[in-house]
């Protein structure tokens, strides 16, 4: 048996894989929250929320209806993204004159209505999701143990985040949506709509959030409350790397899911904080973070 | 001279209130009114929006707690220590966070406060899960005792007052007036001369150590200490007073204390009452979701109604004075 420093390095390998796990989480999630920043101005609160009603439409699909988990992994997001859109052409647009600050008190109190909902529901305690029977097990790569549904889980997220990459960078669309980011007025008057494009983007963010959801629930137990805690990190996460650029989220997304992962190794207490004091250090050392552009 | 008028009401009631309404609730609505004020005279006099004012309320509340039952100090130095706390996590979480501006203010404020939560959750002296039990109320300058439910409610309608004319003084206050500067527009402030960092961050240190001295004394009042004070939920909690009262006035954050504090309390009643009107068992569930309700009242509150209770009062009497 291989040892570093006192650790094997199987349980390494094994926290090194969670961490790349929760690290796609936390790249989805602040990807999401930068697109719809951009072009919204709005701090999405709500995403965390959105994370959590992926994962629960997940578990009433197949509880209620029978649907397995491929069939929710794409109907989720779908329903999540129009439920999405719905809020965003009731609620949030009647804010975009005002403050950011609305914004974000708007979206904390579609969280807390979301949550105070499945709660009332479902209790705090956690449903049990199965892992799908297709990525059931593990596999013996020799050094390790690898469990099939968490290297799936790495794989489809990262797909996500670099298809989503690639629209936006590499595409006609994606260039009226940076178009859009940086003078909306001017983008209108090249005879392009902006408002369905708004719509559609907080739409994306959402089923973003819910498709993340979605690979959450065989890992995690869905419960109301998942989403709240993940949030806060995720905004330790946008703190970090700031949000002018979409490459720099999914980087620093999975990095710190990977950092936090081996801090649980080798010193367990400080796992629930470091990507703060990451967050602390970056604030003193370079205050616009690490890929940000502040005006 | 209507304000003084509406002062003078505003006291004889406090005075009188014990006499009718639970002692223990007004003191839990005197510590969130005050605890409201100090969080107002960021988000409505300086414009910074801070979504970790919990790790102030309820870091002193610990504070104090430990002070009080491990300690063994009194009352008053139990405050104090409270007090100093919050000021001191106060610095170190406003001088990072001044760093940023606008909506990521807002973040770190409630990263860093989530962190403290954490820390707070595996500190040994706040006895996790279960929180700090049995804090003793003690005596007032080692004579009065403040076991009595009107004794200590008296106490803690002084020290809410003066917290209450601390905040007002500050307002009206040359300082006041600069942070209202930076409120409305920063870039002019700065150029007039002012460093902006420094009110900012003053103006945050303030109102963490008055955060501190509500959250102290509801420990105090209570005799416990939860994680519940500094959960994230909790710093929600406080922006929601504010904005129901309305987001800089000076008695808003007050009525919006009383609203929502009132509101949390009776809201399972008013859950099993619509259950038996309308035979939808569900609505019994209300009362342990409150977050569901507290959710609408702010959604409602952003979309239509961002004066306030007060904000709007005071907007209805300008437009009849003009008439």
């Amino acid at each position: 048996m291989i040892e570093i420093f006192g650790i094997s390095l199987q349980a390494m390998l094994s926290q090194l894989l969670l961490g790349l796990v929760n690290g796609s989480f936390y790249a989805m999630l602040s990807l999401g929250l930068a697109v719809i920043f951009g072009l919204l101005n709005v701090i999405n609160m709500a995403h965390g929320a959105f994370y959590m009603m992926g994962a629960f439409l997940a578990w009433m699909g197949l509880n209620y209806f029978g649907l397995n988990y491929w069939v929710m992994l794409i109907t989720a997001p779908l329903l999540a993204g129009v439920f999405g859109m719905v809020i965003e052409k009731t609620l949030l647009r009647w804010l975009y004159q005002l403050d950011h600050l609305y914004g974000l008190l708007l979206t904390f109190g579609i969280t807390l209505m979301l949550e105070g909902l499945f709660r009332s529901f479902y209790g705090t305690s956690g449903q049990p999701y199965s892992v799908p029977e297709l990525l059931a097990g593990a596999t013996n790569l020799g050094f390790m143990m690898l469990p099939n549904y968490r290297a799936w889980v790495v794989v489809a997220s990262l797909v996500v985040c670099f298809a989503t990459w690639f629209a936006i960078e590499k595409t006609k669309l994606g260039a009226y949506l940076r178009a859009g980011t940086e003078n909306p007025k001017l983008v209108e008057a090249f005879g392009i709509n902006v408002p369905l494009m708004v719509t559609l983007t907080y739409g994306f963010g959402v089923a973003l959030a819910a498709f993340a959801g979605v690979l959450a629930a065989p890992v995690i137990q869905v419960s109301p409350l998942m989403g709240s805690d993940l949030i806060i990190v995720v905004f330790a996460v946008v703190v970090i790397g700031g949000m002018g650029s979409i490459m720099g989220s999914i980087i620093i997304g999975l990095a710190l899911g990977v950092i936090e992962g081996l801090t649980r190794v080798f010193y367990p207490e400080l796992s629930a904080t470091v990507v703060f004091i990451i967050m602390v250090i970056v604030l003193t050392l370079r205050p616009a973070g690490l890929f940000g552009k502040e005006k | 001279m209507n304000k003084k008028v509406g002062y003078a009401i505003a006291l004889a009631a406090a005075l009188a209130a014990p006499f009718v309404v639970y002692p223990v609730f007004l003191m839990q609505v005197l510590c969130f009114a005050l605890f409201a004020c100090a969080f107002n005279l960021l988000i409505g006099f300086t414009g910074l929006l801070s979504f970790g004012h919990a790790a102030f309320f309820g870091g002193a509340g610990y504070v104090t707690g430990y002070a009080l039952k491990s300690m063994g100090l009194p009352f008053e130095l139990g405050l104090a220590l409270g007090i100093v706390a919050a000021a001191a996590i106060g610095l170190i979480m406003g001088s990072l966070a001044i760093r940023r501006q606008g909506i990521y203010f807002a973040m770190i404020t409630l990263a860093l406060a989530q962190m403290l939560f954490f820390v707070y959750l595996q500190a040994p002296f706040t006895d996790g899960e279960n929180g700090l039990q049995g804090v003793p109320r003690g005596r007032l300058l080692g004579s009065i005792d403040l076991g009595n439910d009107m004794t200590l409610y008296y106490v803690v309608l002084a020290i809410a007052i003066a917290g209450f004319a601390l905040i007002a003084r500050t307002i009206h206050s040359p300082f006041g007036q600069v942070l209202k500067a930076i409120k409305e527009n920063e870039a002019r402030a700065i150029s007039l001369g002012y460093d902006v960092d420094r009110y900012k961050l003053l103006a945050f240190v303030l109102s963490a150590a008055l955060s501190g001295l509500a959250g102290a004394t509801k420990t105090v009042v209570l005799g416990l200490e939860t994680l519940t004070d500094v959960h994230w939920s909790m710093s929600g909690l406080v922006v929601l007073m504010t904005l129901v009262g309305g987001l800089g006035t000076l008695a808003g954050p007050i009525v919006g204390a009383i609203v929502i504090v009132a509101l949390e309390n009776k809201v399972g009643d008013v859950g099993n009452w619509l259950a038996a009107l309308t035979s939808i068992e569900w609505f019994r569930s209300i009362g342990e979701s409150v977050t569901m309700v507290t959710g609408f009242i702010f959604i409602v509150c952003v979309l239509a109604f961002r004066r306030g209770i007060v904000g709007e009062i005071g907007a209805l009497f300008s437009r009849t004075s003009t008439r």
